[in-house]
């Protein structure tokens, strides 16, 4: 469990994360999604004992991040921003140096890392120089060492970050598969991954806490949640129909595609109907979820789509 | 302890990894020969000890000792290691010793390879070995305190350059303090006590007497107080600059 209360930390002036408080319990995947520079990976540095709190608290498991700070970081595994490694050695050797550094065993080291050799595919490229890998390979270097020692804890700074889509998509699947009996706290600021990866999300921006939810439940902020757009050649004479409605609220229209906002349940079913009763050449009709950069850019800016 | 060995093993690894080690070593024995024999004028003396050999170790050291420490700590700042390595179930204190032993022993390495000159001098005369030995290990501690020195300012920046020459410059201070280059400084305005202290913060003097096998006991206190000197404020910077 990780309990933090009234975290901040100042450089100078600037309070890159202000009076920070959440807790999070095992299970959950959060997702801390923000703008750069708003105060997500200084959090993580707190979080894993690299940067001291200027105020306030946090506790891995327990154990305080700054008073009982070894208890903390054993608890914990960590990738920090662009998976840094020791580019001379083999992914071997790097693995057994943060196996033995873990006070893994002397003879369950070399079991460690076979198990996290397989588990991320690196069974080819265990006796190569890390320098010489390719940024993919290098970022599941990255994760085998944050999972050696099969942390129940485990914070992840933009995993996923200048992948491509294959490897981002093998990233998220380990991510997945690591989520049920630990606590996963990832950093990012692709709105996709955090609907793919989390359970929870947590939007910072300048060091505030703006908004704690599910990713559900941010999608459901969206003025476009239970929305109906649709492509047609005359949106505008549809608009003015479809506005009669009294499912409908408000008709919007924007590049050729026509939106029309609920004032109550039944809408897309409604609009199908008035569709079909015209007989209008729709090329397209779609339900909105809602749409995550809509709410992020809205909560982050104070601004509306 | 083991998490200084874990450490040790893996920076002492890194050393034979990369050419480091080997261009080190060459340079560090090709210069030794180089002194020993032209500017030592080893044969010219017709004496039979290695005094034109250990003469020059300060000032071979001034140079190829902050080589070796420059990237000790600048490295890990510059490639990002220093998040990973701080992070990891290790204090800071364990991190910075594991380190500088590692490189400690490295250097230790280079010497014992200078073998090969004990055994010329002592097939050509009759040497006192004992004081031989004493000078040995006399190179080995100011080494050392060069390394703690250079271990520091390794951990004050992120540039190995700026290590480098901040790392000559602090050894290059700590060498003379006892000569009038530094003296002259501090006469006429400082008290005699304030003189005194800081003549013998000198390498030279400290290192003359034990390689002219006179060991002293203030003399091994005093490298081992210098080395821990400056790895406390290797800890120090880190803890208060670990981010920056």
């Amino acid at each position: 469990m990780i309990e933090v209360k009234s975290l901040s930390r100042h450089y100078g002036h600037l309070k890159a994360v202000d009076d920070l408080s959440f807790t999070v319990e095992p299970g959950q995947v959060l997702g801390f999604l923000g703008p750069n520079g708003a105060g997500k990976s200084t959090t993580m540095k707190m979080l894993t004992g690299f940067l001291a709190p200027t105020a306030g608290s946090a506790r891995i498991n327990g154990h305080d991040v700054v008073a009982d700070s070894l208890a903390a970081r054993r608890c914990l595994g960590y990738l920090p921003e662009g998976a840094p490694s020791y580019g001379e050695m083999t992914v071997l050797d790097f693995l057994l140096f943060v196996a033995r550094a873990r006070g893994i065993p002397a003879r369950e080291v070399h079991t460690a890392c076979e198990r996290v050799v397989d588990r991320l595919n690196l069974a080819g490229v265990r006796h190569q120089v890390i320098d010489t890998l390719s940024k993919g390979f290098r970022r599941r270097v990255g994760l085998a060492q944050a999972i050696i020692h099969d942390p129940a804890v485990l914070i992840l700074d933009e995993p996923t970050d200048g992948l491509d889509p294959n490897q981002k998509h093998e990233v998220r699947k380990l991510i997945a598969e690591m989520a049920s009996d630990k606590i996963i706290v990832i950093s990012t600021h692709i709105l996709e991954e955090v609907q793919a990866l989390c359970n929870r999300v947590m939007i910072i921006s300048q060091g505030r806490l703006l908004a704690d939810d599910t990713p559900a439940g941010l999608i459901a902020r969206s003025r476009y949640h239970n929305a109906v757009t649709l492509a047609a050649d005359d949106v505008r004479r549809i608009a003015s129909v479809l506005s009669e409605l009294p499912e409908v609220a408000r008709a919007e229209v924007k590049e050729g595609e026509l939106t029309v906002f609920p004032a109550g349940a039944g809408l897309f079913d409604a609009v199908s109907r008035s569709v079909a009763e015209h007989g209008w050449a729709v090329s397209e009709l779609r339900y909105e979820a809602g749409r995550l950069d809509e709410v992020f850019r809205m909560i982050t800016q104070g601004e509306s789509a | 302890m083991e998490a200084v060995t874990t450490i040790l093993r893996r920076e002492l690894a890194g050393y034979f990894a990369t050419p480091v080690a080997y261009v080190f070593i060459v340079i560090y024995l090709v210069m030794n020969g180089v002194f020993t024999f032209y500017l030592g004028g080893f044969f010219e003396r017709g004496l039979a000890d290695l005094e034109p050999f250990f003469r020059f170790h300060p000032w071979l050291y001034l140079f190829l000792v902050p080589a070796i420490s420059m990237r000790l700590w600048a490295e890990e700042r510059r490639a990002g290691t220093i998040e990973l390595l701080l992070t990891l179930p290790v204090t800071t204190g364990q991190a910075v010793l594991g380190k500088f032993l590692a490189a400690w022993l490295f250097l230790g390495l280079a010497l014992l390879l200078t073998v090969p000159i004990w055994v010329t001098v002592n097939y050509l005369g009759d040497p006192d070995n004992g004081v031989i030995l004493a000078a040995y290990a006399g190179s080995w501690l100011m080494a050392g305190g060069m390394l703690a020195i250079g271990s520091c300012m390794s951990a004050v920046t992120r540039s190995q350059v700026i290590a480098f020459i901040l790392s000559v410059a602090a050894c290059f201070v700590f060498l003379l303090s006892g000569l009038p280059m530094v003296m002259n400084v501090f006469s006429g305005w400082a008290p005699q006590f304030l003189l005194d202290g800081i003549a013998s913060l000198s390498f030279l003097s400290h290192y003359s007497d034990i390689s002219r096998g006179v060991i002293d006991l203030r003399d091994l206190v005093y490298f081992v107080l210098v080395a821990g000197f400056w790895l406390l404020a290797n800890v120090i910077v880190l803890e208060l600059r670990k981010a920056d």
